[in-house]
């Protein structure tokens, strides 16, 4: 295999990192614009457990018939993941509840239609 | 005692946080609230003086040693920093509830506090951490709690703002953590001082490389660099005026302070300057700011917007210090940092009394405001001279060591545009001042001066601006030091 396609969890991570960006970027529905926000942030999470992955390593706790000979795999990425994970739910249920008072104001969560009644509230010199 | 100093400055906001929210009460939230904040600055000033005295204050969380463990590390750069958050989170709480009573839904009061509280706790986390991670998790902590505040706003356009901000600054967070991962993955550590070290022996490594160019990205949304800034005017302009104030004044200084932190504690001026030539990048995308940014606020006409937009072009001046990667030119970035955070943080105080008074910040409503709001007013415009240059002010001060590194470099047309863009402030200035005190009031209007609990907190910040640039040993001082320690140039 040559070695571009040995590192395959490389080309997940990338895939899903710009699949998140684009749908962020081209989507006008916030709720489609934080899912692409999810799949992005996954990607990376993604990208660190690969990296604490080593081939045939094992969870790092010390079996019974002690350490000789044992591999085990990298548990620092893994860990800082756990964070990462919870700040990526506390940004979901943030920006969802975000999506909620904007459809309680606009009646409507599509940003083209929110960005053309705010361009006619300036034009009526309500900014 | 002086060694906990660090990890007090942190815990003290983060765990009355949710005290606070316990409180249940208006005025006892606010008050306990800001005993808080004028305790994190007690011991911000304490920690300035320890790093001054006896060197940089090194921490280890929990008794883990680096760099396994989580390290703060405090030196001149960081307590810099400290003080300046702190002071400005400290007087800010001051400003009275005129304006956050009536921009915040009622009942809401000790939520805000709260989350004020938890947005302080997150930047003063990032600036003592010397973990890179670390850096990550209160970068979130601080965000989070900031999107939140700006969604808070009685204005129609306040979630929709704070959403654009959160997309943004999550993306801005998720490029960084990328970047540390590769960088942890290239040194498998995730110390600062550490890394520094290990990274010298893989400088040329194309990761490396990139690891760089994804934490700059994912620094430059968050500090509002041109052209990454398109979050910053609406999520300023909708916000509460105490909360503009706040992080205008705290949340994009943070943000510079950790991109020096990596441009040159982690990576070295050697090798993203020389090396890379970062400078190519940074110093046109600087002068774009300056300008552009000064150009659009000239065509604002609403004060919060303009002052938005000011702030992009303020932003410019800082890293145009950077890109000169030299003494003086760090030296008068930091120093920039220190002074812009004053001035802005009281011209969006002043934008607060304003609009507790008018019940808006429309520039075309404040026809005749000098004779109506003279204190007020006079407030705006020691605090446009500053922003201006206008020597006697501490925005002179930065203009005149910016130049300097300029001239160091022997760079005569961009110390040329340097003044030049001082020129569009004068003239976004002038706009709000020539209505304000040459245009007869609007006779029915009933408006009268400020109450005094918003006036102290707005004179105290543009008070200090006058103070500070008369008295510059102690900023310039300080900011030279750490400028110093930075570019690896030995006292």
């Amino acid at each position: 295999m040559s070695a571009s396609l040995g590192l395959w969890n490389y080309w997940v991570v990338i895939v899903l990192m710009m699949i998140g960006l684009y749908i962020v970027i081209a989507r006008d529905s916030l709720v489609k614009k934080v899912m692409g926000l999810n799949i992005f942030q996954v990607s990376v999470i993604m990208f660190y457990v690969s990296m604490g992955k080593v081939d045939g390593g094992t969870a790092p706790i010390v079996p019974e018939g002690g350490v000789e000979g044992v591999v085990f795999s990298n548990p620092l990425p893994h860990v800082l993941m756990l964070t990462a994970i919870v700040v990526g739910i506390a940004t979901t249920a943030l920006a969802l509840a975000l999506v909620v008072r904007i459809q309680e104001r606009y009646g409507t969560v599509e940003e083209d239609e929110i960005r053309d009644m705010d361009f006619r509230d300036t034009e009526h010199g309500d900014p | 005692m002086n060694a906990h100093l660090p990890v007090l400055a942190v815990l003290t906001p983060l765990l009355s946080a949710p005290l606070c929210l316990m409180l249940r009460r208006k005025l006892a939230a606010r008050f306990f609230a800001i005993a808080v904040a004028w305790i994190t600055f007690a011991i911000a000033i304490s920690t300035l003086q320890a790093v001054m005295q006896a060197g940089d204050i090194r921490y280890e969380l929990g008794g883990f040693a680096p760099p396994l463990g989580i390290e703060l590390r405090v030196d001149a750069t960081n307590a810099l920093m400290l003080l300046l958050v702190s002071s400005i989170a400290a007087v800010v709480l001051l400003f009275g509830p005129g304006s956050a009573g009536a921009t915040i839904a009622k009942g809401r009061e000790p939520a805000f506090y709260t989350l004020l509280l938890l947005a302080l706790a997150g930047l003063i986390g990032i600036t003592v951490t010397g973990d890179a991670f670390n850096v990550f998790v209160f970068l979130e902590v601080s965000s989070l709690a900031s999107y939140t505040l700006i969604g808070l706003g009685n204005d129609r356009h306040a979630p929709m703002s704070a959403f654009s901000y959160l997309i943004m600054g999550t993306l801005g967070g998720t490029f960084f953590l990328l970047g540390v991962g590769l960088l942890y993955q290239m040194t498998g550590t995730l110390n600062m001082a550490d890394l520094t070290v290990r990274l010298q022996d893989v400088h040329g490594s194309r990761t490396v490389v990139l690891a760089l160019a994804l934490l700059v990205v994912g620094i430059g949304i968050k500090l509002a660099v041109f052209p990454l800034h398109q979050w910053l005017p609406n999520a300023y302009s909708h916000a509460p005026s105490v909360v503009s104030a706040f992080l205008a004044a705290t949340s994009t200084k943070v943000m510079y302070y950790v991109l020096v932190r990596v441009l040159f504690t982690l990576f070295g001026a050697a090798f993203v300057f020389e090396t890379l030539r970062a400078d190519y990048l940074l110093m046109p995308l600087s002068i774009l700011a300056m300008f552009g940014g000064s150009l659009a606020a000239i065509y604002q006409t609403n004060l919060k917007r303009l002052l938005a937009y000011s702030s992009v072009a303020q932003v410019g001046y800082m890293t145009l210090g950077l890109s000169f990667a030299s003494v003086t030119g760090v030296t008068a970035g930091l120093v920039h940092v220190f002074n812009h955070a004053l001035m802005k943080g009281g011209l969006f105080l002043v934008v607060g009394c304003i609009t507790a008074q008018l019940g808006s910040s429309d520039i075309a409503r404040m026809r005749g405001l000098g004779k109506r709001m003279p204190l007020t007013m006079a407030a705006f415009v020691v605090g446009g001279f500053a922003l201006i240059g206008v020597p006697a002010t501490v925005g002179f001060v930065s203009k005149w060591y910016l130049v300097q590194a300029a001239l160091e470099k022997g760079m005569l047309p961009v110390a040329f545009l340097i003044l030049l863009s001082s020129i569009l402030a004068v003239v976004y200035i002038w706009r709000v001042v020539e209505i304000a005190y040459f245009q007869e009031p609007e006779a029915e209007a009933k408006v009268s001066e400020a109450p005094l609990n918003q006036l102290l907190p707005t004179w105290l910040l543009i008070g200090s601006t006058l103070f500070f640039g008369l008295n510059t040993d102690v900023t310039v001082g300080v900011a030279q030091m750490a400028a110093r320690q930075l570019m690896g140039v030995l006292p």
